[in-house]
């Protein structure tokens, strides 16, 4: 983990050449990615090596997980009857409006609710704990709990850590549940399509490894969320400037982050269910 | 008023810095730096912003550690310590940080029971004995205990930094600026906690400070580091090293004008800047 100098006056040094320049943009990367590699093992290792106390993991896991439900909820509701909205006249035309249950329900339980899910989450509880960590470190909080003996990746970032991979998944659930609600009330209510020919073709083409699939991603996506987040927060630097960046970074990183595994793990599912049922379409 | 505790020069060191360099990318701020503090002595660091006096306080607890050289606590070099043995090293540290570093989602209580809890020091009966004792002896009252730390001024909380870092029984106290930012009546009440501990607590303290007052007060003897760059080739960082009597009239003169807040070659430097820049810009 870096340490931010803030203080240090400059040594005298040789003017950088452009080569010195490239050397060290290389030597940074590298260097980064090595860093959150070893963030990321220090966590996963503290998770076993000792149990957070209940008293920390409450209120953390009421702020990331209660706190997000609404937000996740009108996003999932919203997400569902724009689909239905959009994809009704066309389906409609063609005299496929019974099916629209199908192509509603099957997008968000595959990809809408659980990368929408994960995005809300980044942005709400990301940023924010991006935010908080970047302020313990330049208040020398964090210092301050190295300084009394308790490993601040123990205390600080296993239980975000914990409460977003746990979490994640009863919020792509409830993404996916409303999303699935406002499709049908704006399908069935408002352009009036036949609701048992609608719940009766979704219950066709949606399976439960469908469900599973979405949600098996979302266990990724929390991950990657809360080991760039705190990463991002442990490495602020100093300032109200450092810290807004660190909180901006923690969710443009994340969602790259959420977007490029959405893909990685569709391609890798896609392989393995082709291997296993050769006959099938896709899965994801 | 109380007077600081008599050094005892025949004690063996508890704190040993040899041949110390802390690097920090392109910044050095310490070089070859080696310094040893007896047990019982109340050592006062004193020097510029920036010329690595809390950087000294952070490879002294091993939240830094040196780039070259290496870092002695009891005869133990740190770098040979692993993860636990270097807890219990700190838990021997008290550390009171510049701005406090109180952990801003815990109250008063909590906070000052922090290093008891986590490292079940003691009952939960006790520590709230030791809490109450403990902000008593730092002058505050029983009802700031339910407080958050927000809700507190600047004196307030810099007592219960040092209320926390009391409350686990330190042999060592490191004290980081501790009356910056303070009013000078505050700043007096802070001094003489400092040297009520030491007397009462029979700690060994090292405080870092630019107040010559703090100086005066609690300490038996004084190093001045001098930042780097200003350092003339091949001379030692350290330009002052003895009691604090005799400091005001050194031969140095860097260090007198120190003592006496006095600009000194700073106010030659400003016009030589300000002249250049002007001759830069005049149209010729």
């Amino acid at each position: 983990m870096a340490i931010a100098a803030t203080t240090a006056p400059a040594a005298n040094e040789p003017p950088a050449t452009p080569i010195h320049r490239l050397g060290e943009q290389v030597f940074d990367a590298v260097s980064e990615i090595g860093d959150v590699a070893s963030f990321s093992v220090q966590t996963i290792v503290w998770i076993f090596r000792k149990r957070a106390r209940w008293s920390v993991l409450t209120p953390i896991f009421y702020a990331i997980g209660v706190n997000s439900v609404s937000v996740v909820a009108i996003t999932g509701t919203f997400i569902g009857m724009v689909l239905a909205v959009q994809a009704y006249h066309q389906f409609n035309m063609m005299g496929l409006a019974t099916r629209l249950g199908s192509v509603i329900n099957i997008s968000i339980v595959r990809e809408l609710g659980p990368v929408l899910a994960a995005t809300m989450l980044a942005g709400r509880v990301g940023s924010s704990m991006a935010a908080e960590l970047g302020t313990m470190r330049v208040t020398e909080q964090v210092d301050a709990l190295a300084a009394l003996g308790v490993n601040p990746i123990y205390y600080l970032v296993v239980p975000r850590f914990l409460a977003c991979v746990l979490l994640i998944p009863l919020l792509t659930l409830m993404a996916d549940f409303m999303g699935v609600i406002g499709g049908a009330v704006v399908s069935t209510q408002i352009m009036k399509i036949d609701s048992f020919a609608y719940w009766k073709h979704t219950r066709d083409f949606v399976e439960s490894l469908d469900i599973f699939a979405g949600v098996f991603k979302s266990y990724f996506f929390g991950s990657a969320i809360a080991l760039i987040s705190c990463h991002r927060g442990f490495n602020s630097r100093a300032g109200a400037e450092g810290v807004g960046r660190a909180a901006t970074e923690a969710f443009v990183v994340s969602f790259i982050a959420i977007l490029f595994l959405d893909f990685l793990i569709g391609m890798g599912w896609n392989t393995l269910y082709r291997s296993l049922w050769p006959q099938s379409g896709t899965l994801i | 008023m109380s007077q600081p505790a008599a050094p005892n020069p025949s004690a063996e060191p508890i704190i040993e810095l040899r041949n110390v360099t802390m690097r920090f990318r392109h910044q050095t701020v310490l070089r070859d730096v080696s310094l040893q503090v007896h047990r019982g002595q109340t050592l006062c660091i004193i020097g510029e912003s920036g010329c690595g006096k809390t950087v000294m306080l952070k490879l002294i607890i091993g939240l830094l550690a040196p780039t070259e050289g290496s870092v002695w606590f009891a005869g133990r070099n740190l770098a040979g310590l692993n993860a636990r043995e270097l807890v219990e090293v700190r838990l021997r540290f008290g550390f009171l940080f510049q701005m406090a570093a109180l952990f801003d989602s815990l109250t008063v209580y909590d906070n000052v029971a922090f290093g008891l809890r986590e490292h079940h020091l003691a009952e939960e009966k006790a520590i709230g004995d030791i809490v109450i004792e403990r902000l008593r002896e730092v002058g505050l009252p029983p009802e700031v205990q339910h407080k958050k730390p927000a809700e507190l001024s600047g004196g307030q909380r810099k007592r219960v930094g040092l209320a926390r870092a009391l409350a686990i029984g330190p042999e060592v106290m490191l004290y980081d600026e501790p009356t910056t930012g303070l009013d000078p009546i505050m700043s007096d009440v802070i001094n003489e906690l400092i040297l009520r501990t030491q007397q009462t607590m029979k700690t060994t303290g090292v405080v870092v400070t630019h107040d010559m007052k703090t100086v005066s007060k609690v300490a038996d003897r004084v190093v001045m580091l001098y930042p780097l760059p200003r350092l003339r080739g091949g001379e030692s960082q350290m330009l002052y090293d003895g009691p604090p009597g005799p400091i005001e009239n050194d031969p140095d003169p860097r260090v007198r004008q120190f003592v006496r807040g006095e600009a000194g070659e700073r106010l030659l430097e400003l016009a030589t800047q300000r002249a250049a820049r002007e001759e830069a810009t005049s149209p010729r």
